[in-house]
């Protein structure tokens, strides 16, 4: 038998865009590239200090830059979690039904990225507060770090996988699990396009770094030089770009048909052609002679934030053309169901419990009765509350002060739970219970 | 939906939000203008061929230390953590929320940003700044200035708490200046500020005793401050917490329909009073022997006065949080997330027509429990859960008897009269079948004893009239 799954269609929250869409949607892409610049230096710098930590062991002057390195991630994931904040709110607010069905989906995985990053980040301090102390455990040290960057590692697959299960409502109905989402085409290209970019970002960053002129280089290196230093960041860069490069072309084969067009193809492409540069100007960089070694810097970083504009420009181009069908049909619905529900406004269906005329004087009570009592009171036995048949006996003859208790009861039976009271009986309506009450006969 | 059986969903965000609460007031608003005091003290009493008592410093510096990865690591995931579990537990009121609130948060993030970076330069720069006298000064400046900031922040970010739960005003005008002239705005500044400073002092306290192991003197001199400064706020914390206590009743009685407070309320609120009582003798009791006797105060000593302060805050959280009730924006959405202006269609035509995702569109004799539990889904899964904390099974049989087979006809009876007599709950959506087959769901978990997952885990089912197919048709 093959079961047909069909593609949900929710309904918007019928509020209006606190903004324009094309601001949101610039806030979101902006906002954005700030923080992924953030992360790019936070999980390529992690990377980065493991690597050299490792290579330190047989030549402390890698130590030392694993050491330098170590520095500045704790102070890049601060911000990068800071700067999270914004774009993850223009997205709830932009995408609001698609972003939180594919959170839903992958619950478990999207919570846990709290407490990972908490411990990760832990981490990071542990691994940079202790570099002296456990001088001695270079090992322990190392996997210390080591640690940090495998869950590091797994964050970024989180939330690409949250993304891109976002803009296809008709593999919602199949997926089960994170595990499941995460097959989906084209997360994985992405991730190693991503981690590409990691490396090229920090890369070029510690190239800038070691250029500060008041670095006191020689005070924290035996045989590195500025030179050594700047070579080194434009290698990490380099490989960087090259990864970015080549996941890039198998993101553009992989990427479902659903969302692209020319303008995005187009814009892709030349964001591939802006990326071409950068490699060229690192490779450059990177075999020339010291004194020109500085030559193409300021274009390198020029390139790079075209190239993230474009780039960035593009997803969010992709992202719009996958949903806007759907998005479409959403706003119809909501707006069928709106309708629906001011009609049923209008014409309520009339309350169920009916009042029984046959009952004379005690036909209001008695639906009263059944509408705020029955649940905990019965006629003769015990059932959440004494049995009708006890207030007779405590009450009859005193109607004003069964009334008296039903709004506002006070606490008499140890072993029976308290009764909330019903104030919002009318001191009609409460002649008339009490009246119905008293009747019972025993 | 995402659903947690066994935790409960509401707990969750309960959890972290408390815990970011209890950092942010206690390990930045509090500690900041704590931290700067002592390093002013450190200044003041320093011998005049010096720039600071070194040694004080860094042991004040060693606080902050802790202060700063705490609030770094924990403080700033939780903040995230807040947004990440109401997108999962609560989507539709988050989604309602921000998109009347995006300005105001987005206010406050900047706010928060300038915040983040504060700190940060004021951390990295304590040891450079021991180098001349005008850069300490200049250092705690720039301590006083950032402990301000935070309280801001601290203060815009109440004025949208207070928001959301302004009765009524939700449905008349959307204007974050309700949040300012909510009437417990003012009390809930009153009694976080002193609070937090409160907590700050019990907290440095504690670490003054662990750090200050070996060197006795610098612990004696630490307890001292720290006790002086409990002092002072702990009579102003104890003044705001009664002014607060006081008008929650208030803004409870105008959120519920009725006018009385309901029994679950007012146990939470009995149990507060003495939670504040308890909680701010001990923290004075410890603060006098911290100024009469320094050197008397151990690390163990300090642990109970600390936990107890940190139990105050959280549990004026909770009592916060349940004034809302039954709403979870006052006057439009209920907190099982369904807006009060839908509810006439639901009764009309069920719930179950307009879910979105849910195994049927209608209750029939054949398919009872499982449209039960669609129900149960849509209308009670985000409070209760059906084995666990806030168990449906458990407050039935809380009522009608422990262990007892339950009575359909009378839980079904029960449950849409509910919030009539139990204010805080909110009414039951759907249309007599569904009702029937919603009672008929939760006796069966007596004997079943089946847990419910959630999508997870267990993936969904779409609603096959709400699809995108059908809708072509």
């Amino acid at each position: 038998m093959i079961f047909k799954i069909s593609t949900p269609l929710p309904k918007d929250i019928p509020l209006e865009l606190p903004l324009p869409e094309w601001l949101l949607v610039t806030l979101l892409v902006v906002s954005f590239l700030a923080h992924i610049v953030f992360i790019n230096l936070m999980l390529g710098g992690s990377i980065l200090t493991l690597w050299a930590q490792i290579k330190g062991l047989k030549n402390k002057d890698y130590d030392s830059y694993a050491h330098e390195i170590a520095k500045t991630i704790t102070v890049n994931k601060s911000m990068a979690v800071v700067l999270g904040v914004a774009p993850l709110l223009s997205i709830n607010t932009l995408y609001t039904v698609y972003f939180y069905s594919a959170n839903a989906l992958t619950g478990f995985a999207w919570i846990m990225i709290i407490p990972l990053v908490t411990i990760a980040f832990l981490l990071t301090y542990l691994h940079k507060y202790t570099w002296h102390s456990l001088e001695s455990a270079k090992r322990i040290h190392i996997s210390i770090m080591a640690v940090a960057v495998g869950i590091f590692l797994i964050i970024p697959l989180i939330f690409l996988t949250n993304v891109n299960l976002m803009m296809f409502p008709e593999k919602w109905g199949t997926v089960k699990g994170f595990m499941d989402a995460l097959t989906l085409p084209n997360v994985f290209p992405r991730y190693f396009e991503f981690l590409g970019a990691c490396l090229t970002i920090t890369g070029i960053f510690t190239v800038g770094y070691s250029n500060r002129k008041n670095y006191k280089i020689e005070k924290i290196y035996k045989t590195f030089t500025r030179y050594t230093l700047k070579k080194l960041g434009y290698k990490v860069a380099f490989v960087g770009v090259g990864l970015q490069l080549f996941f890039g072309i198998i993101v553009l084969f992989t990427l479902p048909a659903k969302g692209l067009g020319f303008d995005v193809l187009g814009s892709m492409l030349s964001a591939g052609v802006v990326l071409f540069f950068v490699a060229f100007y690192i490779w450059k960089s990177m075999i020339a002679e010291e004194s020109k070694i500085d030559a193409h810097y300021k274009k390198i970083i020029i390139f790079i934030l075209t190239f993230l504009l474009i780039y960035g420009g593009s997803r969010q181009m992709y992202r719009h053309n996958a949903l806007h069908p759907h998005q479409k049909l959403m706003a119809y619905k909501t707006k069928e169901f709106q309708k629906l529900s001011e009609d049923a406004r209008l014409h309520p269906v009339l309350e169920t419990v009916a009042i029984d005329t046959t009952l004379g004087e005690y036909a209001i009570g008695s639906s009263l009765f059944k509408k705020n009592c029955s649940s905990c009171h019965k006629e003769k036995e015990k059932l959440v509350g004494p049995p009708m048949t006890e207030m007779v006996t405590i009450y009859k003859n005193n109607p004003e002060g069964l009334k008296k208790w039903i709004n506002a009861p006070g606490k008499k039976r140890p072993d029976y739970p308290q009764m909330p009271g019903f104030a919002s009986l009318s001191d009609e309506d409460l002649s008339e219970l009490a009246k119905y009450i008293l009747s019972i006969q025993k | 939906m995402f659903h947690l059986d066994w935790l409960n969903n509401r707990f969750l965000i309960a959890v972290i939000a408390i815990l970011h609460v209890l950092i942010n007031h206690g390990l930045a608003v509090g500690f900041i203008p704590y931290i700067t005091w002592l390093e002013y003290k450190g200044l003041k009493k320093s011998t005049s061929d010096q720039i600071t008592d070194l040694k004080w410093d860094h042991f004040v510096y060693k606080k902050m230390k802790v202060a700063f990865i705490i609030t770094t690591t924990i403080g700033a995931m939780t903040g995230v953590g807040i947004w990440f579990s109401a997108s999962l537990v609560s989507p539709s009121s988050i989604a309602s929320l921000i998109r009347v609130f995006y300005w105001a948060w987005f206010i406050e993030w900047l706010v928060f940003v300038t915040e983040v970076v504060l700190i940060l330069i004021y951390f990295l720069t304590w040891k450079s700044s021991n180098n001349s006298l005008s850069a300490k000064m200049r250092h705690i400046r720039f301590g006083w200035f950032l402990a301000i900031f935070s309280w801001i922040t601290m203060a815009i970010i109440v004025a949208i708490l207070g928001f959301m739960m302004d009765p009524g005003n939700w449905n008349n005008h959307h204007s974050l200046l309700n949040g300012f002239t909510n009437p417990i705005y003012l009390p809930q500044l009153m009694f976080r500020t002193p609070t937090a400073m409160l907590v700050a002092g019990v907290f440095g306290m504690l670490l003054g005793t662990i750090f200050g192991v070996k060197d006795k003197e610098l612990r004696k001199r630490s307890v001292k401050y720290s006790a002086i400064w409990i002092f002072i706020w702990a009579p102003i914390s104890l003044i705001g917490a009664v002014i607060y206590w006081n008008v929650l009743p208030e803004a409870m009685v105008e959120n519920m329909s009725t006018a009385v407070g309901t029994m679950q309320f007012q146990e939470y609120y009995d149990v507060l009073r003495w939670v504040i009582l308890i909680a701010i003798s001990f923290v004075l009791v410890i603060a006098g022997i911290g100024i009469m006797r320094p050197g008397k105060v151990k690390m163990w000593m300090v642990i109970i006065p600390c936990f107890f302060v940190f139990g105050f805050l959280g549990i004026f959280e909770r009592v916060r949080e349940f004034i809302r009730k039954p709403y979870v924006i006052g006057g439009y959405m209920y907190s099982n997330l369904l807006r009060e202006e839908d509810y006439p269609l639901y009764k009309k035509e069920g719930i179950l027509k307009h879910a979105t995702y849910a195994s049927t569109h209608e209750v029939t004799d054949a398919n009872k429990i499982q449209a039960g539990r669609d129900v149960f889904m849509l209308t009670c899964s985000r409070c209760h859960t059906t084995k666990g904390i806030n168990s449906i099974t458990y407050v039935f049989e809380r009522m009608y008897g422990e262990g007892k087979p339950l009575d359909i006809a009378s839980v079904a009876g029960y449950i849409p009269n509910m919030h009539v007599g139990r204010t805080y709950m909110p009414p039951f959506p759907g249309n007599e079948k569904e009702l029937d087959a919603l009672a008929h769901f939760i006796k069966s978990l007596q004997t079943t004893g089946e847990s419910l997952e959630g999508v997870q885990t267990k993936g969904l089912q779409v609603n096959s009239i709400n699809s995108v197919e059908e809708f072509n048709k």
